[in-house]
């Protein structure tokens, strides 16, 4: 499911399917497209998608990446899926709080939280 | 070879010739140093004025959240220049210029678009934009930077972050 070439890195636990960015920045445009497009694939793959983002590796990201995250969480939704997303360092997370997404996405601590938070 | 093909080599390149990254004006003066970069409405060429920005700053010893800070408005403000602003054409120009101190780092970006207005930015933490995909670029500029303002009918931001 993910090739050496894709961005990010794909886990299945149960029904659940972990997606972990591979590249510390989430920033510059081509980036983001590419994995906006991996992501819409994979919430295709499934109905009732369930989809846990997890941001250890992340260190920066822009507006266009929380535009591609809202993509994201606007098509699992259309699917009657569930997204949520773990892991986020303090200095991301404060992104999320500044542009009150953090109200939008269910953000976990830790991926046994989010993983947990699932309705199976 | 021989001049002719040379000086034929440079006129046709001409105009072509400011907006060249390979030379920038970098000058370091006892107050800190002065980058200008003149560059294509070209996203690949806006990532190397970022880069050589923040090489600059991390010289300065600046603290984690500012770099942090830095990097993220200036990405978001070169994607507004030559998105928004210069709407990708590559025969339009970025202008940008930072100067860069222990204390504080100021930079400023100019596109050739039409300009812009503050004002007519929606809000994008309001409910009904929070689900929208674009639009939290400003917002984000100025909660991180110091000073966030416009001159030349918007076309010109200047913004600046001290070290603190």
């Amino acid at each position: 499911m993910s090739e050496p070439s894709s961005p990010v890195a794909v886990i299945q636990e149960k029904e659940v399917r972990v997606v972990e960015f591979k590249n510390n920045k989430i920033l510059d445009e081509a980036n983001i497209a590419e994995i906006g497009a991996t992501l819409n694939a994979l919430i295709d793959e499934t109905d009732q998608p369930k989809v846990l983002l997890d941001f250890t590796s992340v260190d920066h990201l822009s507006s266009a990446a929380l535009g591609m995250l809202i993509n994201a969480n606007n098509r699992i939704k259309q699917r009657n899926g569930q997204l949520r997303l773990s892991n986020i360092k303090s200095q991301i997370f404060e992104v999320f709080r500044i542009t009150k997404l953090d109200r939008l996405f269910k953000i976990f601590a830790t991926r046994a939280e989010a993983l947990a938070s699932f309705d199976l | 070879m021989g001049l002719s093909g040379s000086s034929r080599h440079n006129s046709s390149d001409a105009r072509r010739a400011p907006q060249m990254l390979q030379s920038p004006s970098i000058v370091e003066t006892r107050y800190g140093t002065s980058m200008k970069f003149l560059i294509p409405s070209v996203h690949a060429k806006g990532s190397e004025v970022q880069n050589r920005i923040l090489e600059e700053v991390k010289k300065f010893n600046y603290n984690s959240d500012s770099i942090f800070a830095i990097k993220l408005s200036l990405e978001e403000a070169m994607v507004n220049a030559i998105k928004h602003g210069n709407k990708l054409d590559e025969n339009k120009h970025v202008y940008v210029e930072a100067l860069i101190s222990p204390s504080q780092t100021e930079i400023q970006i100019e596109d050739e678009g039409p300009g812009f207005d503050r004002s007519s930015v929606p809000d994008p933490t309001a409910p009904e934009n929070l689900e929208k995909c674009s639009g939290r670029g400003i917002l984000l500029i100025e909660s991180y930077m110091s000073d966030v303002h416009w001159t030349n009918n918007g076309k010109r931001m200047h913004m600046s972050k001290r070290n603190d």
